[in-house]
């Protein structure tokens, strides 16, 4: 082959070698030779490279931009030579610093590129800083060669999912893990078994997207310890993955460790949903830190007031432009990265209702955002899905701009199931729609029940176990007198606050969060459970746990052992519903036999059938599935009966009758003591009577006709 | 050692196996230089023993040039195995991925005989 004549350089820049650059990618690309850079700003006049030798805190050298190397408002370049191993770059930019007008330019200092693939700076998590030093978030090089052998991502039907959202440091952080590296992307890897026994087939992990932990850290008031930013939601880089949640991020290989525990989870039928914050960055409002966009071009990335502050949807301080084009093309770039480059499966939309408001923060009827991504070539089969809220009063559950792609965490089958449990009244004409699939939410247009994601508990709010153990939340750790997280949790605490040696009140409380986990895996829709409810994880009553890097947030595993009953209620439930594709439709009932099996594809009963007591007072109901009409008529299942009684009291339930050479069996009774308290796939006990069964008090039962 | 490089290759070959031991770090500058000396070695048919046993630290480009090397000598029908690679060494491959592409061997005559087999 012929050598390419653009692998010589064409000019010189002290002992450094150059020549013109490529626009496209964005970002810092190895190409034969040497480095490709090309960075983006509209209002820059000039733009230099800065080059450190690996974690200095003077550069190595800054070669400008030259002027001819600029093409529209993109400056490129191609440096040979370089040591990818051992440089870190960024760019020093200057231009106007006029913040009336949208712009702060401060040519002290060194940015970090908004592409950079991977980021140094916090390589090992919690090592404390130097502030000293002027180049905090360091942009490195990274080997895009992975070799992904035949994997790619699953593509698994979204209403086959069961979602277990968890925090990448906290799943195996606690001494109890027994991995080689606690907290860490590899150390999941370890726990691949424990994933695959629980049953479930997606994992969607809390921010991993570079952050700083020591973001707004400081001592707590109560015992002294850093408060970091454990969770997350506060983006520095958008391409690159935390250094800090990898074993081998201080040796720069963080993206080859992650990229392997994907691989690993999808050769174990898991996939992989990232938590993506897009709504806003680490660069907080005027008076925060300049890492990046601010000094890049701050006008373009940021929705600003006339007067050239920041708007604050995110509740953090700033919000990003994400309806301008180039930022639009920023998180589609970024998103395409991450499937096309880390096989990711899907991407849940932190705040997402600000991706639908313009650039004075108005809401849009048509996001051209939104509309991108659910239409974009690349992402064409990624699971989309929207928290359909922000922290600006715009709540869109039901409503988000769908393009027949976008699901929602819906919020609402988690207030109405929370409600439920915990034996409110009138609240039963609300919960027949949520275990429906919320098709007074979703019925509409090219949407159906999986673009419900049903949870009754995630990282935000109570875990399962606090949920039926405190009435009300228990923040004072996060040093905030216990002002933040949300005051309307819809718990309950079974008779007493917090930790008890009550067996009557403990007993209830294995009772409830059976239940909750019971009605979630009968619910239509994709259901998401959260890390740890499984064995009754507690954050001692913390519904907001965002500041904390210990065992508020760290799953025990002696937990395990502990509630092996819980865990292995969990499993069977799961397995169930899995098993069961009766259980799973895409679309919405329709409330009528459309296959002659002589049931509706869904019928609601009560204690007597077909007439449920809608009363305000009731708290029975229950409803039956017709195996016949399984997707929609395409596939034949066993038909279930479900009945919940979250009265105080025990109540008879007349039963549906079963063709001849079928009968009832219980695959669930929370009523009962573990292990009846349910059964293995097949082994179901016959119901000795055919014809109505007792559900105790605050207890549901799950049926299956065979 | 050429002063400039981190890494010595030495090759042998005895009873159809290539024995290369790599001397040294592996890394960046490193790494391609040790690769253009054994890379002519992966012909049709190659045995080959990397004896890893003197490289106490390998970076990620180190690892890269391994995997690589594997490729080629597998691609042109011939075989490698890795001797002697250092526990942490070892560690860094298995959590980046790259270990499972290699078969292992404690020891030289260990890794030796498997790959006559």
């Amino acid at each position: 082959m012929i050598e390419r004549v653009d692998v010589q350089p064409t000019r010189t820049y002290g002992t450094y070698r150059l020549r013109a650059g490529r626009p496209i990618p964005f970002g810092a690309t190895l190409v034969p030779g040497g480095v490709n850079f090309s960075v983006f700003s509209r209002f820059a006049t000039s733009c230099s490279l800065v080059l450190f030798e690996k974690g200095q805190p003077e550069p190595l050298v800054e070669i400008p931009f030259p002027p001819e190397f600029r093409i529209g408002n993109v400056f490129t370049m191609l440096v040979f030579d370089l040591d990818v191993e051992n440089v870190e770059y960024g760019f020093r930019m200057d231009g106007p610093f006029d913040p009336a007008q949208g712009h702060r330019f401060d040519q002290s200092k060194v940015l970090l590129d908004p592409y950079a693939r991977a980021i140094g700076g916090r390589d090992t998590w919690g090592q404390p800083p130097d502030w000293n030093n002027v180049y905090q978030h360091r942009a490195r090089f990274v080997f895009d060669d992975f070799d992904w052998e035949a994997d790619r991502p699953l593509e698994t039907p979204l209403e086959d999912l069961v979602i277990y959202e968890m925090h990448v440091r906290g799943f195996t952080r606690h001494p109890s893990s027994g991995v080689k590296h606690p907290g860490t992307f590899t150390a999941i890897r370890d726990k691949i078994p424990y994933l695959k026994q629980l049953n479930v087939n997606c994992v969607e992990l809390m921010p991993i997207y570079e952050f700083d932990e020591f973001d707004n850290s400081r001592p707590s008031p109560l015992t002294g310890e850093t408060l970091y930013n454990y969770w997350g939601y506060s983006t520095v880089g958008f391409f690159a993955p935390k250094a800090g949640f990898a074993a081998t991020g201080r040796f720069g290989m963080q993206v080859d460790e992650l990229k392997t525990l994907v691989k690993e989870l999808h050769a174990n039928g898991i996939e992989v949903m990232l938590d993506v914050v897009f709504n806003h960055t680490a660069e907080g409002n005027e008076r925060g830190p300049t890492i990046s966009f601010r000094g890049v071009d701050n006008q373009t990335y940021y929705m600003l007031t006339p007067e050239g502050y920041y708007y604050n949807f995110s509740g953090t301080g700033n919000t990003l432009n994400c309806n301008n084009p180039i930022v639009r093309n920023l998180v589609l770039d970024c998103l395409r990265y991450w499937a096309a480059e880390y096989h990711i499966d899907g991407f849940r939309f932190d705040l997402a209702a600000i991706l639908g408001r313009d650039e004075q923060g108005a809401p849009l009827a048509n996001p051209p955002l939104l509309e991108t991504l659910a239409f974009d070539p690349i992402l064409a089969k990624c699971n989309l899905i929207a928290e359909a809220w922000d922290a600006g009063g715009l709540y869109q559950v039901g409503s988000f701009p769908a393009y027949g792609r976008w699901a929602e965490w819906n919020g609402k089958y988690r207030d109405a199931i929370r409600r439920f449990i915990k034996g409110d009244e009138a609240v039963l004409p609300e919960m027949t729609q949520r275990i429906e699939g919320s098709p007074d939410l979703y019925g509409g247009a090219a949407r159906g029940a999986t673009a419900s994601i049903n949870f009754i508990t995630a990282h935000d709010g109570f875990t399962l176990h606090d949920l039926v153990s405190y009435d009300d939340k228990h923040n004072e750790a996060n040093g905030e007198h216990n002002n933040d997280g949300d005051d309307h949790n819809n718990s309950w605490n079974c008779g007493w606050e917090g930790p008890t040696e009550d067996s009557a009140v403990l007993e209830l409380r294995q009772r409830q969060m059976r239940n909750a986990l019971a009605i979630l895996m009968v619910s239509q829709g994709v259901p998401m459970i959260l890390m740890g409810d499984e064995v009754a994880r507690t954050q001692q009553g913390n519904n907001n746990t965002y500041c904390h890097d210990n065992e508020l947030n760290w799953l025990d595993w002696t937990l395990v052992e502990e509630h092996a009953d819980l865990l292995r209620f969990f499993r069977r439930c799961i397995t169930f519903r899995r098993a069961h594709p009766v259980l799973r439709n895409s679309g919405h009932f329709q409330h009528r036999d459309y296959v002659g099996s002589g049931y509706p594809d869904i019928s609601w009963h009560g204690e007597h059938l077909w007439r449920p007591d809608w009363s305000p007072n009731s708290r029975t109901i229950a409803f039956m599935l017709d195996g016949q009409h399984a997707k929609g008529g395409a596939e034949h299942d066993n038909s279930i009966y479900v009945a919940m009684n979250m009265h105080w009291a025990g109540h008879g339930f007349d039963l549906p009758p079963l063709p001849p050479n079928l009968a009832w069996h219980v695959f669930a009774n929370t009523g009962v003591q573990p292990p009846e308290d349910s059964w293995e796939l097949g082994s179901e006990p016959r119901l000795p009577d055919q014809s109505g069964i007792l559900v105790g008090p605050r207890s549901v039962v799950i049926l299956v006709g065979r | 050692m050429d002063p400039g490089l981190t890494v010595d290759v030495r090759v042998s070959e005895t009873d159809g196996v290539t024995v290369v031991v790599l001397d040294g770090e592996l890394d960046t500058n490193s790494a391609p230089v040790a690769q253009q000396q054994i890379l002519p070695l992966a012909r049709d048919g190659v045995r080959m023993v990397l004896d890893m046993a003197k490289v106490p630290y390998m970076s990620s480009a180190g690892i890269r040039m391994l995997l690589s090397t594997y490729r080629q000598v597998t691609n042109n029908g011939g075989r490698i195995v890795l001797v002697g690679v250092a526990d942490e060494v070892k560690d860094t491959m298995s959590v980046t991925g790259f270990l499972k592409f290699f078969q292992v061997y404690d020891t030289l005559d260990a890794g030796r005989a498997a790959i006559v087999q």
